[in-house]
Parts: structure tokens; sequence; C-alpha cells
């Protein structure tokens, strides 16, 4: 009995002294590919191709989500707001939740699960079969050569993502509420314009998505430099992208909620 | 060297579309291009209770936006609250315009309604308007429509 509370306590500890060591390891990373950043811009074409893989292929998931999450906000906007006799206030409504919070959270979502997990997937195997050793050997540092772009291209792109799913998701609220059901067009765009701030709204949500795009790429890169170097591995890496860059997303945001509109 | 890839037009496409929803917010969304630089003038009025407005909030005239609310801020001398409207430079009003708090609705926001007075002379940046009507404070209504209610039912005694 009392060898298995020793037992427990220990592995307790192990796992917590093991969280602690990885995570200073991610930090150590991190710095790492901040300083061999130079050759991603430098070789600006090695970040293009990285943009195309990252983001261009998100684009139709996040245009179709956005589509689809605008068009559900303008339904469920329209039926609550109704009841109050405002249903012109559902520009307003959906404008502001998207641009504040379903914009740069879905988007973020979204992409940690298509492009963050293929970033993963790809570094990890590049380990596996030894090819980042290779690198190594020829004198490539495989850290500016791989890692740097795809990091430097998902910040890039989420921003860009972000504003498309927001764009697309006004679009969407505007074609249910407008085409659809009837509200007046005029006070629909009018209304949102009164309401939603450049700096306040639209920034802060550009900013969101930039820190989730620095922690979703962050996360991705490291899982797959850091993956063991089997099948199994691999595939474990990717997983654990997805768990904790979504919660890394849920977790900031609510974070720079609390920053951004603290409600004056 | 370096040849040119339908990659790279593909990222071209993404980069363009992409600040493309980002002008859209801005303008569409947000609507940047309204009443940011352009010429203005600043006018001043002093309320004793300025009820739930706030800076930015818009200044109406015949329910035309003219202008917006650049400051608020509390008189020591006077005790009043002095809020500064900046007024678009194409708007003009005579001196003796009165300034009211109003509500959009029931519940919406607040707003400076300008009414124009019969002054020949035009008020000009850092005047100070004279007549001005307080926003309306829902509590003080309801106690004094409880009064005089009070007051009735003693009268029919």
């Amino acid at each position: 009995m009392r060898k298995g509370v020793a037992d427990f306590l220990r592995q307790l500890g192990a796992r917590v002294t093991g969280m602690i060591w990885r995570l200073g390891f991610a930090s150590r990373f991190f710095l790492l590919m901040l300083k061999h950043s130079g050759m991603s811009f430098r070789r600006f074409h090695l970040t293009v191709r990285e943009i195309y893989f990252a983001g261009v292929l998100s684009l139709i998931i996040i245009l179709v989500s956005g589509l689809f999450v605008g068009m559900v906000l303008g339904l469920q906007g329209y039926d609550t707001l109704v009841r109050y006799g405002s249903s012109e206030a559902l520009g307003v409504l959906v404008a502001l939740s998207l641009v504040r919070e379903l914009g740069p959270v879905v988007a973020g979502l979204l992409f940690a699960s298509r492009a963050g997990s293929a970033i993963t997937a790809e570094i990890g195997l590049m380990k596996a079969t030894e090819q980042l050793d290779a690198m190594e050997m020829m004198a490539v540092d495989p850290i500016a050569r791989v890692i740097a772009p795809r990091f430097w291209a998902g910040v890039i792109s989420m921003p860009l993502l972000a504003a498309l799913f927001s764009a697309m998701g006004v679009f969407g609220g505007y074609l249910v509420g407008v085409r659809m059901i009837g509200v007046d067009e005029g006070s629909f765009w009018s209304q949102m314009q009164a309401a939603v701030d450049f700096e306040e709204d639209v920034l802060n949500g550009i900013i969101k998505s930039l820190v989730f795009g620095v922690a979703i790429t962050w996360i991705a890169v490291f899982e797959g430099y850091d993956a063991p170097p089997t099948a199994e591995g691999v595939s474990r890496a990717t997983t654990r992208t997805v768990v904790s860059s979504s919660l890394a997303v849920l977790a900031l945001d609510f974070i720079l909620t609390a920053l951004m509109f603290r409600g004056n | 060297m370096m040849a040119r890839k339908t990659l790279d037009l593909w990222v071209g496409v993404l980069v363009v579309i992409g600040f493309g929803a980002l002008l859209f917010l801005a303008m569409k969304v947000a609507n940047l291009s309204a009443f940011t630089g352009g010429a203005s003038y600043q006018i001043k009025a002093k309320f004793d209770n300025i009820g739930g407005l706030k800076v930015r909030a818009p200044v109406k005239s015949a329910g035309v936006v003219v202008g917006r609310v650049s400051e608020i801020h509390f008189d020591n001398q006077t005790f009043e609250a002095v809020v500064t409207m900046s007024i678009g430079s194409s708007y003009q009003f005579p001196k003796d315009t009165s300034a009211k708090i109003l509500t959009s609705g029931l519940l919406g926001e607040q707003f400076i309604g300008l009414a124009a007075g019969g002054d020949s002379v035009n008020a000009k940046d850092g005047d100070t308007l004279k007549i001005t009507q307080s926003a309306v404070v829902l509590e003080n209504l309801i106690s004094q429509f409880l009064y005089s209610k009070a007051a009735e039912g003693n009268d029919k005694k």
C-alpha cells in the first residue's frame, strides 16, 4: 500500500519535471528559431513555398466555414433579436462576434488542425527518415532551412486567413439576414458601421490572430522536431499538436480578450 | 535565376484576397472612412448631467450626424460636465444653438442633438453653447411620477 503511494508520487513528480523540461526546451527552441530566421527572409521563396502549403491550401476550408458560421449567426441572431423588435441590429451582432472572437478563434482552430498537423507530420517524418541529420551532415542548418520558413509562413498566413474568415462570415450573415429573411439592407450596414470600431474591434482581432499564428506554428514545428523518430512517435506528435494548439488558442483568447475588452 | 512558378501565383492570390478582406473589414464593416481626419472645429457645452454619454458619441442636428463628441471632462468650479464636440467644417450653426442629450430609441445609445437658434452670427471654434438640456435620468423621472401620483391621491380625499 505504502509502496503504491510512493510510486504514484514518484510518477507524478517525473511527469511534472518532464513537462517543465519540455517547456524549457521549447522556449530555447523558439529563441534558436528566431535567431536563425534570417534565411527565411533572405531566401524568401522558401517561405513562399510554405505559405502555399499552410495558407493557400487552407483557403477552401476557411472560406466555406466562414460562410456557414456567418449564415448560422444570421439565423440565430435574427431569431433572438426579433423578439426585442431590433432585428436591424443583426449586422452589429454578426460583425462584432466575427471580428472580435469567432474570426480569429475558429480560423485558428481550423488552421491548427489543417496546417499545424501537416507541419508536425512533415517535420516528424523528415526526422524519422533522417533527412534532418543528413542536412546537418551537409552543413545546412535544418532549423534555418526547414523549421523557420514554416514558422514564418504560419505567422504570415494566420491574420490573412482570419480576416478572410470574418469577411466571409459577414457576407454569410448578409446573405441570410438581408437576402433570405429580409432585414432592411441600409440599417444592416449602417448600424454595423456605427458600432464596429476599426482600432477597438478590427485591429484587436488581427492582433489576436497574429498571436494565435505564432502559438500554433510554434507548437506545430516544435512537436515535429521533438517527435520520437518512429511511426508511432510521429502520429502521437501530430495528435498532440492539434490538442495543445487548440487549447493554447482558447486559453490565449481568454487572456487577450481580458486585456483588450475590459468593458469600458 | 529564380523561375516564376504557379505556386507563387497562388500565394499572391492569398495575399491579395487576404488584404482585400482586411480592406472590406476596415471600410465596409468598421467604416474607417467617415469622420476621421477632415476639417472640423470644436464647440463646447456644459451640462448638469450627461447620463451615459461617451466620447465618440455622434452629434446630430435634425437627425443628420454632423460631428462627434471628442472630449468629456468635469469642471471643478461649476461642478458641471464640459463636453467638447468636433463638428465638421461644412456644418455651421448660429451662436445661440441649443444642445440636448438624447437617446436613440428606448434603450439605444445617447447622442447630442443640436437645434439651431436664430442668431445671425455663427458659432466659431472654441465657443461654448449657452442653452443646454441634460440627459433624462430614468430614476428621477420615475420618482417624479410617483410623487405626482401620491399628490393626486391626497387631493382626492
